[in-house]
Order: C-alpha cells, then sequence, then structure tokens
C-alpha cells in the first residue's frame, strides 16, 4: 500500500481541533468530591502538629487526611509517606488532603488548615549530600523495603550507586597522551506539560476501585495500588483517556495514591485531584538535576583511550525513579564513542529538593551535557576539529557499549554517516564563527548523541484487533496517546501489512486497564516497536483465522491463500476470491448454515535477551537498540550584552525506518525545542532555605513562539532488523544534544567554559568575572 | 449564587454560578464546554484563550459576570475553520492541550489582522505555550491562512 513513511493525519486529529478531545480532567465531576493538597513551605523540617479543626468547619468539608496510617512508596526503594509524616524532606511535599464538595470549598479549608513545623538544615546539593556531615536525609535508608538491584548505603545519603567497569584504568591512562576534567552542574527543573496532572478515584462497594488518570503507566498504576495497599489487582481497573503531555512526568505513581487514600477517606466516593500548576511542579515529581565530574584520555591523534566519570544526579527527597535514572545514565556514560577503558560511577542522592521523574531522555541529555561538553574541551586542547574527534571515535557495529554489549549493523545506528550529514548541513567547512560586526557573533556547536532504554529486562505490549461487519478493523493497544502519534502510527503498521486502507483502521484512544492489553508503560521511546511488533503478531493471528474461513468458503487449502485489499483471494488464481467483509463476521452460506464468528486478532510481544547488570562491572545488556545522532546550534550572540538568540538547530538522526515523515520530524522538533528551553533557561531556582522560588509560567520560562530558532532534521536511515519494518525509538533523541550543543557554541562565542545550566547571560557574565577575561573575546 | 444569561457559541445559556467563579470555570464546568483547558489559571498559558466580542482572551483572567451581555466564542463554536484544516495538515499539534488556546488566539489574530506581519504574529501568538511542537509547525499553518497566501481568500468564521 505504500503507507510507509507517509504523512498520515493522526487518527484524533478532528477531536483535537475541535475540542471535542477528552482529557481526565474533561470527564464531568458532578457526581465527584475534589480534594486540595496542603504542602510543606519548607524544604526540611520536623512536623510538631498538624491542626485540622478550622478546616473541617468549613461547610461542604468531607474528610481531612493526615498521613500516619499509610504504607510507605516508591517504585526502587520504599521511602516515600503518600502525605509527609513525622518529617518534611523538600518544598511543596504533601502534607494534608482536604475533600469537600467544590474545589473552591477544598482550597478555603486546605488555607485553615495550621502545621507547625520546626526547621532542619537543608542539603542543597548531591555534591554537598555526599559530605560527611551533611544532615541527612533519610535516617532510616537501612529499613525501607527495596528492589533487589538498588544499592542504597544506608547512613549515607546515596539512594543508589551504579558501577561501570570495563577494560582497565590503568593501561588506559597509560595509553593517554592528552587528558582533560571538566565539572557540570545544574538544579532540578521541571517537565511543564500544559495538562497538569489530575487524578479522580472510586471505591465500589464490591471492593472494586476505579480510577481515571493522566499518566504514562496505567497499568504500573494498577501494579503499584495492588502491592502498596494489597487490593487484588483484579480489582483495580484505571482509565487513562487523552494525555496532554508528558514528556516523561507522568511516567511516576504520585497523584494516583493521593486520590485514592483521599476515595477511602469519604467512604469510597469519587474524588479529584487536579494539580494547580505550582503543585504540579513542585509536589509532583520533576525534571533531575546533576553535578558531573568527566575525565578523559586521548593519544595525541585524537584517540580516546580512557573515560572516568562522576555523576552525582540530584534525585531530591525520594529516590522513586531516580535510583533508575541514575542508572540509565551509567549504560550510556560515555556518550556515543568507542572507549576501551571505562570507570563510572553513577549516584542517586538524595537532597531536599523536589524528588526526579523520568523526563524525556531518561538522563541521557543531562549526561550529554557532560560528556560533550568536554568532548569540545578535548578538542581544543588536541587542537583538532570537534567533529573530526567524534568522527574518529564514533561508536560503530563490532565495538562494546560502557556495559559490554556488542554492537552490530541493526542495534546501532550509522554515526558516522549522521556526523557526516550534519556537516553539510551546517556548513562546517565555513568555520565555527563568523564575526557579523557591531559586536555580533555567528557561532556554531556541535553535540553527538545515543540512547538505548533500561526499562524491564521483560516489559511487554498486548495489541487486540477486532472486525467490524464492514470489513474495518477495531485496534486496541495499551499505548497511551501522550502526543507522539503512536496509535496512528500503529494503525498505519496494520494497514501495510494487511494491505488495506487506513481509514477502516479505527484507533481506540482510551486505556483501560481491564480491556485494553497492557503495554508496560508509554515511556523509552519503546512505544512503536514493542506495540508495532504486537500489532504485526496480531495481524498474522487475523490473518490466519480469515484464511481458515475463506478455504471452507472457497473449498481450497488455507495455505494457497492470501490476505490483502479488502479480499482473501488464491495466490495463483486472484479472481477467486472472498471479500474480508463477508468472513470477518463468520461466513452464511445460502442455506442459512453459519460458520466462524467474529474475528479477534490477539498478538503480544515482550523485550527479548535483555539482562540485569553487574552490580560490580555493570556489565548486561539494557536496551535492544541504540538510536544516534549529531547535533547542532547556531546562534547569534552580543559580545557587548552577553545575550544571544538561538536562530538555528539542526538534527541528523539515524532513526531506521521513518513510518510517518511529518510526524517524525514533529517528534524530533519537539525534542529539540524541549532541550533548547532545558539547556537555555529552565531551572528551579531556590532560596537558601531550598524553597523553590519559581514555580509559575511567567517565571519558569519555557520557549514561547516567537523565541523559536529554525529546524532543520534530516534522517539517516539503518533500519533495526527486529523492528516493525525496521523503525527505532525517536520520541526523545532530539532533545538529547540540545543543552550540549549550545553551551558548546556559547563557550566558544564568550570564550569562557560555561559547565553549568541553564545558560542564561547572567551565568556567562558570571563565568567571564571569574576568569577576568583571560581568555580574550573573540 | 447569581444567575445570568451568557451567549456563548450563538447560544443563549441560563446559568447560575458564584460572582467569584472564573469564566474558565463557568464554561467547563457550569457549561459542559471543556474545549478550553486550564493550565496555570494565572493567564501565563494561553490553554484557556476564548474569544469574546472577537477579541483573544484568557477566560481564567475573566469572571463568569464580566461574560454577560458579550459574545463568546469557544473552540466548540468553530465549525470546519480553515485554522482547524491547517493546524492539521501542518502537524501543529500533538498532545492537543494548548490547541483549542491557539486555535481561538488565531481565530481572533486573523480577523484582525488578515495580513499579520511577523512581528503582530509573535505579538498575539507569544501569549499561549505549546510544550510539543517546536512552533515551526505553528507558524507555517498561521502563515498559510493569512490573506495573502490563500487561493480561496475566503472569510474566516464570524462571531458576531
Amino acid at each position: 500500500m505504500g503507507l510507509i513513511g507517509k504523512s498520515v493525519f493522526r487518527k484524533e486529529a478532528w477531536e483535537k481541533v475541535t475540542g471535542t478531545a477528552r482529557y481526565t480532567a474533561d470527564y464531568p465531576a458532578t457526581d465527584s468530591l475534589h480534594a486540595r493538597i496542603v504542602v510543606s513551605p519548607y524544604a526540611h523540617a520536623v512536623i510538631k502538629s498538624i491542626h485540622t479543626e478550622k478546616a473541617k468547619e468549613v461547610f461542604g468539608v468531607r474528610a481531612v487526611v493526615t498521613g500516619e496510617h499509610f504504607p510507605l512508596t516508591g517504585e526502587e526503594i520504599r521511602d516515600r509517606p503518600v502525605l509527609a509524616k513525622d518529617k518534611v524532606r523538600h518544598h511543596g511535599e504533601a502534607v494534608v488532603l482536604v475533600v469537600a464538595d467544590t474545589p473552591h470549598q477544598a482550597k478555603r479549608a486546605a488555607e485553615l488548615i495550621e502545621v507547625e513545623y520546626e526547621q532542619l538544615p537543608v542539603v542543597h546539593s548531591p555534591t554537598e549530600a555526599l559530605n560527611p556531615n551533611a544532615p541527612l536525609v533519610h535516617e532510616q535508608l537501612g529499613s525501607y523495603k527495596k528492589e533487589e538491584r538498588v544499592y542504597p548505603e544506608p547512613g549515607t545519603n546515596v539512594a543508589n550507586r551504579t558501577k561501570i567497569r570495563k577494560g582497565s584504568m590503568e593501561r588506559g591512562w597509560n595509553l593517554s597522551e592528552v587528558v582533560v576534567e571538566e565539572r557540570f552542574s545544574f538544579s532540578p527543573s521541571d517537565h511543564a506539560a500544559m495538562e497538569t496532572r489530575c487524578s479522580t478515584a472510586e471505591i465500589h462497594p464490591d471492593g472494586n476501585v476505579y480510577i481515571m488518570t493522566s499518566s504514562q503507566a496505567p497499568f504500573m498504576v494498577k501494579r503499584l495500588i495492588h502491592e502498596y495497599f494489597g487490593v487484588d489487582i483484579g480489582k483495580i481497573i484505571v482509565e487513562t483517556p487523552l494525555v496532554g503531555g508528558a514528556y516523561g512526568g507522568k511516567a511516576s505513581i504520585q497523584l494516583e495514591l493521593l486520590a485514592f487514600i483521599a476515595s477511602m477517606a469519604v467512604g469510597g466516593r469519587k474524588v479529584r485531584i487536579l494539580n494547580i500548576r505550582e503543585q504540579d511542579m513542585l509536589t509532583s515529581p520533576c525534571h533531575i538535576g546533576l553535578d558531573a565530574t568527566v575525565k578523559l584520555g586521548s593519544t595525541r591523534d585524537g584517540k580516546i583511550q580512557v573515560a572516568e566519570l562522576l555523576f552525582l544526579f540530584d534525585g531530591g527527597a525520594y529516590s522513586d525513579k531516580g535510583a533508575d535514572l541514575n542508572r540509565a545514565a551509567a549504560v550510556d556514560c560515555t556518550g556515543p564513542y568507542d572507549i576501551d577503558h571505562v570507570w563510572c560511577d553513577s549516584l542517586c542522592v538524595y537532597t531536599n529538593h523536589p524528588y526526579a521523574a523520568p523526563f524525556r531522555g531518561f538522563s541521557h541529555s543531562e549526561l550529554l551535557f557532560a560528556v560533550e561538553r568536554t568532548m569540545d574541551v578535548l578538542a581544543d586542547k588536541l587542537g583538532m576539529d570537534r567533529l573530526q574527534l567524534r568522527y574518529i571515535n564514533a561508536i560503530r557495529p563490532g565495538d562494546t557499549t560502557p556495559t559490554q554489549v556488542k554492537l552490530n549493523k541493526s542495534n546501532v545506528g550509522n554515526l558516522p554517516a549522521c556526523i557526516d550529514r550534519l556537516k553539510k548541513m551546517i556548513d562546517w567547512d565555513r568555520g565555527m564563527i563568523q564575526d557579523l560586526g557591531n559586536d555580533k557573533l555567528r557561532v556554531k556547536g556541535v553535540s553527538c548523541i545515543w540512547k538505548t532504554s533500561t526499562i524491564e529486562s521483560d516489559a511487554g505490549s498486548g495489541v487486540t484487533l477486532s472486525f467490524n461487519p464492514d470489513g474495518s478493523i477495531n485496534l486496541i493497544s495499551g499505548v497511551i496517546e501522550i502526543g507522539t502519534g503512536t496509535k496512528t502510527i500503529l494503525a498505519q503498521i496494520l494497514a501495510e501489512r494487511l494491505k488495506m486502507d487506513i481509514r477502516m483502521i479505527h484507533v481506540q484512544m482510551k486505556v483501560n486497564t481491564q480491556s485494553t492489553p497492557e503495554h508496560w508503560k508509554t515511556v523509552a521511546s519503546r512505544g512503536t516497536f514493542m506495540a508495532g511488533r504486537a500489532v504485526l503478531s496480531a495481524a498474522e493471528d487475523l490473518i490466519s483465522q480469515l484464511k481458515s474461513i475463506a478455504s471452507c468458503v472457497l473449498r481450497v487449502q488455507a495455505a494457497d491463500l492470501e490476505v490483502g485489499y479488502g479480499k482473501v483471494f488464491l495466490r495463483d488464481e486472484p479472481e477467486t476470491h472472498v471479500d474480508v467483509k463477508d468472513v470477518a463476521y463468520g461466513y452464511v452460506y445460502p442455506n442459512g448454515n453459519g460458520i466462524g464468528g467474529q474475528i479477534i486478532g490477539r498478538g503480544h510481544y515482550n523485550l527479548r535477551r535483555l539482562t540485569y547488570l553487574d552490580k560490580e562491572t555493570g556489565a548486561g545488556k539494557p536496551g535492544p537498540e541504540w538510536s544516534v545522532g549529531a547535533q547542532a546550534v547556531e546562534i547569534e550572540y552580543d559580545k557587548k550584552h552577553l545575550t544571544y538568540r538561538i536562530v538555528r538547530a539542526f538534527s541528523a538522526i539515524d532513526i531506521g525506518t521513518v513510518l510517518n515523515e511529518k510526524a517524525a520530524r514533529g517528534q524530533v522538533m519537539g525534542a529539540m525545542s524541549m532541550g533548547l528551553a532545558f539547556g537555555g533557561r529552565e531551572t528551579f531556582v531556590f532560596d537558601k532555605w531550598g524553597r523553590v522560588l519559581n514555580p509559575q509560567l511567567r517565571t519558569y520560562r519555557p520557549l514561547r513562539f516567537g523565541e523559536h530558532p529554525g529546524y532543520h532534521v534530516e534522517f539517516v536511515v539503518t533500519p533495526q532488523l527486529d523492528a516493525a519494518y525496521g523503525a527505532r525509538g525517536a520520541g526523545e533523541h532530539g532533545l538529547l544534544g540540545m543543552p550540549a550543543a549550545l553551551g558548546n557554541a556559547l563557550s566558544l562565542a564568550a570564550g569562557v567554559k560555561l559547565n553549568e545550566l541553564p545558560l542564561i547571560p547572567e551565568k556567562i557574565w558570571k563565568m567571564k568575572q571569574e576568569e577576568g577575561h583571560s581568555h580574550a573575546s573573540l | 449564587m447569581i444567575s445570568a444569561r451568557l451567549t456563548v457559541n450563538d447560544e443563549e445559556r441560563e446559568v447560575a454560578f458564584r460572582p467569584s467563579d472564573t469564566l474558565l470555570f463557568v464554561l467547563r464546568e457550569k457549561l459542559g464546554l471543556t474545549g478550553a483547558k486550564p493550565g496555570c489559571l494565572n493567564g501565563d498559558c494561553g490553554a484557556c484563550t476564548v474569544n469574546v466580542n472577537g477579541t483573544a482572551m484568557k477566560s481564567c483572567l475573566m469572571l463568569g459576570v464580566e461574560g454577560v451581555n458579550q459574545t463568546i466564542l469557544t473552540i466548540e463554536g468553530l465549525k470546519d475553520s480553515p485554522i482547524q484544516h491547517a493546524f492539521i495538515e501542518h502537524f501543529a499539534f500533538q498532545c492537543g492541550y494548548c490547541t483549542p488556546g491557539f486555535i481561538m488566539n488565531i481565530n481572533s489574530l486573523l480577523k484582525k489582522h488578515p495580513n499579520a506581519d511577523d512581528s503582530t504574529i509573535k505579538e498575539f501568538l507569544s501569549s499561549n505555550i505549546c510544550r510539543c511542537t517546536g512552533y515551526q509547525e505553528i507558524e507555517k499553518a498561521v502563515k498559510s491562512l493569512l490573506k495573502i497566501n490563500r487561493e480561496d481568500k475566503a472569510g474566516l468564521q464570524n462571531d458576531e
């Protein structure tokens, strides 16, 4: 049908441009109570007392909930109370829940809750947290229940440590003629999805728990409510409609738990919690921060021999997914380079900051900022072209990754080809700096990227396909439509396989964990890969059932039949056929006899041959493939005012076969935009008490229309052989190199090393002050 | 509670609400018009944008009572508009949450400035945030709708 690569419009397009698309908070709440969260004004404090009397007197208040009686939660380590008890560990932590008839009654009552605190010393950064005299964020770390492969260090603030030990460091340093070492730092920030998180929960008299939530992981909501609260897993039914942006932030399970305990407090009545923006940023989990040290050793001709990396991730007050983020960073710690001798310690460290959720790229844009900035420093020290250094060391089939996975032509994309393509796109040979006069410079910065996934080693995805009487098909998948268009891509895959009109494929957007087959979580750029394979598997099931009925109708062997173009036909005699619609619901013979029935196909795919990482060396295979790419940013820098404008941004990226050209471009450009905003301006601003000063979209500033650069995206195509039609993961990768490319461009333009984010003019000014203009401006 | 008549999408609706309820709250919770979205309740994100007498307004910054005797157009009242077609054709949305706000903002922009220049487009659209796209697609969609770029030269839907 030639549908692969076609820019098919999204299936839910008209819903989204007419306002009929429904997100969680758009479902009527006339039968619902409303909860409001009272949060901590302090980053670290003992809770002395909580006074709820005045709040309870407010008209319409049905319950006031405090945290004494609930189990500890957390995906890797059970370190997080649903509501704070004994002490608070970050600004914005949920302390009390007020449930009332209307949102404004709940708000009024919440304002009357009085909590007495006694402030404790605050842990401000992961580096500070490792100081032997640092206050402990979790005194009871040794007693928490935890998953098997997470390694907290009781008596310290280390929640998890992942080690990479590859080759021999001694040999690596001996082979090195040039050594560079750089330190990096940035604070936590936020996803700032336009839809703030929203959850409703109700508990019916029969014990069934119904939850509707804006989540990337409704099946994980089901699993965790079962594990935390002991509810039978089959009695938990989670629904997720369309989700208004997620970027990893809605992969954490948090607000659902609050909605659940709120419903428990009012006898199972339905309760809705819709985050206000401030609490969406502070109370729900945020984007992780990082302090990093990168040391590289190379021969004089630019072959990197050794890498020593220390990543101290700012996991914040609770480990939840932070203790998985540090692991993922270790897996790809070197960036996309072939390095024989690697030592990396990647830590998730407790601080008194808001705690971390996954963020698009899952710690990769963060680690790549550190590694790719260091690559530029190394290139300069070697006197070598920055892209040439990257080209020489680029990871290739036959090389091994830091966790010692041997790469081949299928499981890694073609990085050298991406670098070559980028060079042409950015006119690299014309130089990195152009003097425009009037104190203005045009400057280019580059970065390379790679990423695999580190999700559960047996994570899977299921799909069911059911026919309608007209031969059209209902496609039901557990992938959440968070904006990536994956469910439209699945329809393309199905239409291509069955050689049918894509308009005859009806995609169910909403997910219901009781009736939708499970997709592990809609994360890690694994939607199209896993669900795509599941669609193909379900399509085979449909085809074999169609052939089976048609073989009776046509009185031929099923093996001689083909399916396509709305027909089941004889391979060697296509005019002998039966229409799909005449067998899709079973077949009725002229005398009234019926055979078959509605054909329902099912398929699934589970990740295969992945392994856990060895505790001491990190050896193991965490993900199925690596997408790679090369990126650049071109800025216009004002030498006088130290300000800059991002003029153009570039990606040459290998995402394998492109299934939907415009959708893929949209994913890459949108991710680039988010990466530029993260690198250039977004951060939580903390005061000396660890309070976040800017939890609003007027003080925390994402990119706005008109501040966007021109985007230039080109694809290099190295098919992944085990993926549906060869498509690689693509949802995150556009983001990954943007902070580093921006940092590299600005460091070159300003003549100072800019190793902290975000890259605001004030930071450039400070660095210039510190270095005393020792690097004469260019 | 007060009772008032609001003219929304060419229909006169009688609705009871609190004097302090925002227009956004009244539209969503009282009239069931959930196309306008809450994003910040603070005027920062533009997801709640509607047209009031043809002007793009953030409905979280207006009280419901301020909507009385005004002509209010929400995304639900926009039928088969060229803007909707352009958004689809240019892939100008992903998650779709900011989309009604952007479309209503553009509806007002193009009626006031059918041949808006870049700075006018920026002035209007910088009051909305899209977190999924890189804005380039939205820019292309808007520019395709400028009168000078349109073959059919047809007018945009009027709410008056």
